[in-house]
């Protein structure tokens, strides 16, 4: 039986394509999964793979023909090798879906496989082509720069929902700025450092993978990063937050406070609340602080907004909300992207100091770290007290050192007198 | 009697119990419910449906005194006291039936009798006449909730009632305090003013209708005290006393002040409590979180294969809740595909006093909370024509929009007949429904539908007919 190819709708948007290539010769067997040609659409490159084996018995379109509208014939597929006539209407009874399986040729995007991999029962792209999307979905897909053909819907029949849309910034977490921004190298497989019996396997990257090693990759090699550390006493702060803990019920943590003392210092230091930007320096008039979360897989940064406009307690609710969000991956992209200046604290997990990376374009970074009692001299007698060692991170093209040391000098001062950060 | 066998045993028989033992046998499971006093629960006997019929005869009470204004005159228009509560009891009855019928027809044991768990796997079913055991695979404990009593008041006092003794008056009493302003208490508040009684309400919190929008509470507490109901916020009873049959109700106000309220009768409806004792919780791994068994969003409790629905397994405790956990438990213990967890966020709220509330998604204080800019739209009952026409001109639809992408987060009614408009927007908002769908909706005229697009409209500056 001969089976028509018809040019599929690869993406919501598309109407017609161009026909890149053909990776098969008329006459040449085809065995099922095998590529047989590549589509440009509007948005990317295409595969068209064989579904069934057999023979491509004719092509109809030759490679490079453009602006050829979805569902025309481009090529024949006589199957089990049988050269019979074109059954022309048993074919167009069968829905392109059957035939042709595209994938695209880069595969980013492991829904867009799933998608149309499992065309039996995925209902999101119906034969028609057309995707079935809630009309928030696809407002908050067109706001995301999201492809709606890139992913899986879970709603009724396979609808596309809010859900979906979420699931997908979160996967996709900075994805529309990895385009927009100069390649960097790729990181080629390691395969010469891989010492032949060591045993290994391997996991493919997820975007945030992605993102960090990019945007950190970029940092490291490109801001000039130097770093001071401050000891700083916690003790006037220990006592002041267990009073609130215990008389207002709240549950302020140590870094509740240096998120406050942080944004409160930038606030008063516009010089060090900046960007570098080659052509001139961005002032930020509101301080947005980045806190690092940990999350499984990767890290986050959520961010508390005008942190400098708001009380402990406000901060200490905004954070836990936002620690929890971005634990269960519910974070939306306006809770984590943008950030003036970052936190980032490995206090609990008991490290005395440690010098954390700029996160760009922000221009500078505070490593908190863990709270320890030790020996001081006080009053010519030893006394305790309990410390926190801090590092400050400066990109150095907008921040000189004496700028920085004083960034650290009010910080400590609000930290070691809690009261002057109330105000 | 010797032990019987079921796949599963759904423990109360209420609007949660009686629809997860339907939707179990219709999926094939051999099914038994145990009932302890009448199918439907409270929801059917005690509850929603009797007070709307006793509801409904206040409404026609109060129309009565606008005669004049339709063109009718009529002297000495009376009820019967009587009559209304036993054309409310009929209509409970006939229900009960019904759904002993339906459950008949998909072949459910029932048992008319009280469970208590015994082991995992085991209930023992105590009837009138015996007790035995029964074995199932999966329990569902579906016992709903009892009211909960107010501390400062004497034990078995007869003039002062729950729900229960509210729903069936001898006669209207001349006098009636209600102790609590949720749904149950402004609904008899309402009721009872209607039929002539001299009513006064009391709310702890700062406003009555608590977890409505202020504006539609406000609204609410407007209307009631044009009605002529006395309403204390932020007080609470201290003591109630009773002489000769007179109760004398303390109450503190905000300002530390207590006054004393002398009324006839006294109607708690201060909140639930799950009904857990007797249960045989002790013999099973089931939690307990402030009073109700702790579930996950499937239901299930921390004994593998026993389920909680319902009230008892805590709030919002309204029967539609109750009925969806149903079906999803049901339908996740029998594997069906597809099954999607219930969203809390789009459970709507009808509460039908007099004027009636409905009520969807985020108030507008929740949703200022959310951080997102926000679009809201309001249009009164006064500039809709069929409002207008039915002599129903009070009331106002509040629509709050995500601006950022028109999505519903919430719908906010008050006014006449909103409890049967809500559900419009409980589709828009389930189908994710953006302003512009909404706004492109083609709403009939002449109806009250049209209020709802209006609001819409107004979100977006786009109002007509104000």
């Amino acid at each position: 039986m001969a089976v028509e190819i018809l040019l599929p709708a690869l993406s919501p948007t598309m109407t017609e394509g161009t026909l890149a290539r053909w990776l098969k010769k008329e006459g040449e067997s085809v065995r099922a999964g095998d590529v047989i040609a590549e589509v440009e659409t509007d948005k990317a490159t295409m595969e068209i793979e064989a579904i069934d084996d057999g023979t491509l018995q004719s092509i109809l379109i030759p490679e490079g023909t453009e602006g050829i509208p979805i569902n025309t014939p481009i090529g024949v597929i006589s199957e089990e090798d049988a050269t019979s006539n074109l059954e022309s209407n048993s074919s167009k009874s069968l829905p392109e879906t059957e035939l042709i399986r595209p994938v695209p040729a880069s595969k980013i995007t492991e829904n867009v496989e799933r998608n149309v991999e499992n065309a039996e029962t995925d209902h999101t792209v119906n034969v028609k082509g057309r995707i079935l999307a809630s009309p928030l979905a696809k407002k908050m897909a067109s706001r995301e720069n999201l492809d709606l053909a890139s992913i899986t819907g879970t709603g009724p029949k396979g609808r596309i929902v809010k859900e979906d849309i979420l699931e997908a910034v979160n996967k996709s977490f900075g994805q529309p700025n990895l385009s927009e921004k100069a390649p960097m190298a790729t990181m080629e497989k390691p395969q010469d450092a891989v010492v032949m019996d060591t045993p290994f396997h391997t996991t493919s990257n997820t975007n945030m993978r992605k993102v960090i090693a990019q945007r950190l990759a970029e940092s490291k090699s490109t801001i000039p990063h130097f770093y001071m550390t401050v000891g700083i006493e916690v003790d006037k702060l220990l006592e002041i937050r267990t009073q609130f803990n215990n008389e207002e019920e709240l549950s302020l943590s140590i870094n509740d406070f240096f998120i406050r003392a942080t944004a409160l210092a930038l606030k008063s230091l516009p010089a060090a609340n900046v960007s570098w930007d080659p052509k001139e320096t961005i002032y930020y008039e509101r301080v947005d602080v980045a806190v690092a979360v940990a999350v499984p897989g990767g890290l986050l940064t959520p961010v508390i907004r005008d942190a400098g406009n708001k009380g402990l307690a406000s901060i200490s609710q905004e954070m836990k909300e936002l620690a929890k969000k971005a634990k269960n991956g519910e974070l939306l992209p306006e809770q984590y992207q943008g950030g003036t200046f970052s936190i980032s604290n490995l206090g609990m997990y008991g490290v005395r100091e440690f010098a954390a990376v700029i996160n760009p374009p922000q221009a500078g970074i505070l490593a908190i770290g863990a709270s320890t009692e030790k020996p001081v001299v006080k009053n010519s007698a030893i006394a305790i007290a309990t410390n926190v060692d801090c590092t400050l991170s400066c990109d150095h093209r907008v921040i000189d050192g004496a700028t920085g040391a004083e960034l650290l000098r009010v910080i400590k001062g609000l930290i070691e007198n809690p009261l002057t950060m109330m105000l | 009697m010797s032990t019987e066998e079921f796949d599963i045993v759904v423990i109360g028989g209420g609007p949660g119990g009686y629809v997860a033992a339907i939707r179990a046998a219709q999926l094939g499971l051999k099914t038994a419910v145990m009932e302890k006093e009448h199918l439907g629960g409270i929801c059917l006997n005690w509850g929603c449906i009797p007070s709307k019929a006793l509801l409904r005869s206040a409404e026609i009470n109060n129309l009565m005194t606008r005669l004049d204004e339709f063109g009718f005159s009529a002297d000495n228009v009376r009820f019967d006291a009587g009559t209304v509560v036993d054309r409310s009891r009929l209509i409970a009855n006939k229900l009960s039936k019904g759904v002993q019928y339906l459950l008949k027809k998909n072949n459910v044991t029932v048992f008319m009798g009280v469970g208590k768990i015994c082991a995992p796997g085991a209930v023992e079913v105590t009837t009138k006449k015996e007790k035995f055991t029964i074995n199932a695979k999966d329990i569902v404990i579906s016992t709903g909730a009892k009211p909960k009593l107010l501390s400062s008041a004497p034990d078995n006092d007869p003039n002062i009632w729950t729900y229960k003794e509210a729903m069936v008056p001898e006669t209207i009493p001349g006098s009636i305090v209600v102790i609590g302003s949720g749904a149950i208490g402004v609904e008899f508040a309402s009721f009872y003013r209607d039929m002539g009684s001299s009513v006064t309400l009391i709310e702890s919190l700062g406003s009555i209708l608590p977890v409505e929008d202020t504006e539609i509470s406000s609204f609410v507490a407007e209307t009631f005290a044009k009605s002529g109901i006395t309403i204390h916020t932020s007080s609470t009873v201290k003591s109630i006393g009773s002489t000769n049959g007179v109760l004398s109700i303390l109450v503190q106000r905000k300002d530390g002040t207590e006054i004393c309220i002398e009324a006839e009768k006294a109607i708690v409806a201060i909140g639930i409590t799950a009904n857990v004792d007797g249960l045989g919780l002790e013999n099973t791994k089931i939690q307990k979180v402030q009073g109700h068994i702790e579930v996950n969003q499937w239901m299930e409790t921390a004994e593998s294969h026993i389920y909680a629905i319902g009230d008892v397994a805590g709030p919002p405790w309204l029967a539609h809740k109750a009925s969806h956990e149903a079906i999803m438990c049901i339908e996740k213990i029998t594997g069906s595909p597809d099954i999607k967890q219930l969203d809390y966020k789009q459970i709507p709220g009808c509460t039908y006093c007099r004027p009636q509330v409905a009520s969807l998604g985020l108030t507008e204080k929740k949703a200022r909370e959310t951080s997102k800019e926000l679009k809201i739209g309001r249009f009164p009952f006064r500039g809709n024509g069929k409002a207008v026409a039915l002599g129903e001109p009070e009331g106002l639809i509040k629509t709050i929009f995500d601006a950022s992408t028109g999505e519903l987060l919430g719908a906010h009614m008050v006014g006449p007949e909103v409890t049967e408009l809500v559900q419009g927007f409980a589709i828009a908002m389930g189908l994710e429904c953006t302003e512009e769908d909404l706004i492109r909706t083609i709403f009939p005229h002449p109806t009250l539908s049209e209020i709802m697009h209006e609001s819409v409209l107004d979100a977006y500056d786009k109002a007509i007919h104000i």
